[in-house]
């Protein structure tokens, strides 16, 4: 479980989270939706610690992670695998090898079945027999999708997802929702996605989290958001600008 | 305004916050240096060493990811310098050798060349200009490669898999250029040497015998040793700040570009003000 407790966070003078309170239960699908720049990507941050907040609490299984460095920290943060928004995979390794990071450094391994868990996680993302190309050689979606195959390569309990299908073409997003869709069904992993694609967030999501202004404005299933009376809420999922909705 | 708000406003506040930045910096670079050679001392040399030593068990060594990522880094920092500085201690004590002929052959004292380009580059010359082509080459090199490395997230996505950023980034780096940075300053100063003596033997006449004669007669141990002591500081100063500035890039491609001259910069004023008080120090303390 992880509980977000009141968070507060600002960048100089500038608030981003302004009392987030949200709990995200085991084995569920949270998705947090916002418009870009709300915060999101800062949220997941706090969750694993690579954020601190300014005030407020963030406890995963009754361990504050908000407060835990060194050892304690790098203990929690295995049992999480991250997503970044950009991928953010090591340009001087290759696919294979950011795959298999976290086996290498972590894992008792031997080389064969590390070599299995690379073939096997690439392919969970669609993306067989890259393992030898290095990131500068894929595309922009095809790099993500690598992002994902190292997270899981470690099977964390917890997988956290920044805009899993932004940059994706349609099969390769479709890919991705059914890749959560498992995880979720078959290793009760707990996920928590971040997106603004609301096609992704029906399908992949138990219950749907909106953040604006620093807060969560609402917490729901996808059906009590769809039929929502929040005039906020409605007009992100029905993607109408400021101008129209006046009209 | 009053004049008292004036000068609270546009000179105290500054003055205040510039300070404060300054101690940060120092504070930040501080900590950093103190985490690196912590992280430094708890590698295990001794395992390593008696690897080494032992060509059955060059296997394991080739297998040890900690020591991979320091000897990749050895290759990068030093192997690669070797032309640079090759070129830049030749010239550097061919130059030697004909200034002081200007000087000395007024005196005809031209076989003292020999003693002069020696001693200057053990002592200073050698240390001090590897160190700035090292700073211009492979510190500038690790700024930008770490600030990439921080705009792009890698940084945050090592620790989010659980690897300690320090550790995994300025420990083998400082190893490294602790290790490579005096091995480069030794063959400067043979190079310098040489330079020196083309000069002297083939364009000024001294003999071949006098002019080496005259190159090890005044050469003390202590003389390559302080020289010795200077890289292994330099070598610090260098990673300490590539890796600080590299590890608080902000701001893209823009904030790389700025965090990489900065380092470059900085490390360039440190190592020429710690050459100065460490020459004072042995010219003083331990004359
Ligand atoms: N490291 C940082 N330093 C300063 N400001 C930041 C930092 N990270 C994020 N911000 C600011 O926080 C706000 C939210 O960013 P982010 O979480 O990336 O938005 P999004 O919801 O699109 O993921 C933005 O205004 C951004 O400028
Ligand atoms: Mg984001």
């Amino acid at each position: 479980m992880i509980e977000l407790i009141n968070l507060y966070k600002e960048f100089g003078k500038h608030p981003v989270l302004r009392g987030v309170n949200l709990t995200i239960r085991d084995g569920e699908t949270m998705v947090i939706i916002g418009r870009s720049g709300c915060g999101k990507s800062v949220l997941l941050k706090h969750m694993i610690g690579l954020m601190k907040p300014d005030e407020g609490q963030v406890i995963v299984d009754g361990e504050e992670v908000s407060r835990a460095s060194g050892e304690t920290l790098r203990r929690l943060r295995l049992k999480f695998g991250m997503l970044f928004q950009g991928a953010a995979l090591f340009d001087s390794l290759t696919v294979g090898e950011n795959v298999a990071f976290s086996l290498r450094e972590h894992t008792p391994m031997e080389e064969p079945e590390i070599q299995a868990r690379i073939v096997e996680c690439l392919g969970y993302v669609g993306l067989s027999g890259i393992e030898h190309l290095k990131p500068a050689e894929l595309s922009g979606g095809m790099r993500k999708r690598v992002g994902l195959a190292r997270a899981l390569a470690i099977k964390p309990r917890v997988i956290l997802y920044d805009e899993p299908t932004t940059g994706v073409d349609p099969i390769g997003a479709d890919a991705i929702n059914r890749l959560i869709l498992r995880l979720h069904d078959r290793l009760k992993v707990t996920g928590v996605v971040v997106t603004h694609d609301m096609v992704s967030a029906t399908k992949i999501a138990d219950r749907i989290a909106m953040l604006h202004e620093g807060r969560i404005l609402q917490v729901g299933t996808v059906e009590e958001i769809r039929s929502t009376s929040n005039p906020v809420v409605r007009q992100f999922i029905l993607g109408v600008s400021e101008n129209e909705e006046g009209k | 305004m009053r004049p008292a708000d004036l000068i609270s406003d546009k000179l105290l506040e500054p003055l205040g916050e510039g300070a404060l930045a300054f101690f940060a910096y120092i504070g930040g670079s501080g900590m950093l240096l103190f985490k690196t050679f912590l992280g430094l001392f708890t590698l295990p040399w001794g395992r390593w060493l008696a690897c080494m030593v032992m060509p059955w068990r060059w296997k394991e060594l080739a297998a040890d990811r900690r020591w991979n990522l320091i000897a990749d880094q050895m290759s990068k920092v030093g192997v690669d310098s070797f032309p640079l500085v090759f070129l830049t201690a030749l010239f550097t004590g061919m130059v030697l050798a004909l200034q002081s002929a200007y000087q000395l052959q007024k005196m005809s004292a031209e076989n003292y060349i020999g003693s002069l380009v020696a001693l200057s580059m053990t002592r200073e010359l050698g240390p001090v200009l590897t160190a700035l082509v090292v700073t211009g080459r492979v510190g500038a090199a690790i700024t930008a490669e770490l600030g990439t490395m921080r705009v792009t997230e890698q940084i945050d996505a090592l620790e989010t898999l659980g690897v300690d950023s320090v550790n995994y980034l300025a420990v083998p780096r400082m190893a490294a250029l602790l290790i490579m940075l005096p091995v480069l300053v030794i063959y400067a100063d043979m190079v310098g040497i040489l330079g020196g003596y083309i000069v002297g033997v083939y364009k000024l006449g001294i003999t071949s015998s006098m002019y080496m004669n005259m190159t090890w007669d005044p050469l003390r141990i202590k003389d390559v040793l302080t020289g010795l002591f200077k890289a292994a500081v330099f070598a610090t100063i260098i990673t300490g700040i590539a890796c600080h500035e590299g590890f608080e890039t902000q701001g893209g491609a823009e904030g790389v570009g700025r965090s990489t001259t900065l380092s470059v910069v900085i490390s360039f004023i440190l190592i020429i003000t710690a050459d100065c008080f460490f020459t004072a120090l042995f010219y003083f303390v331990f004359p």
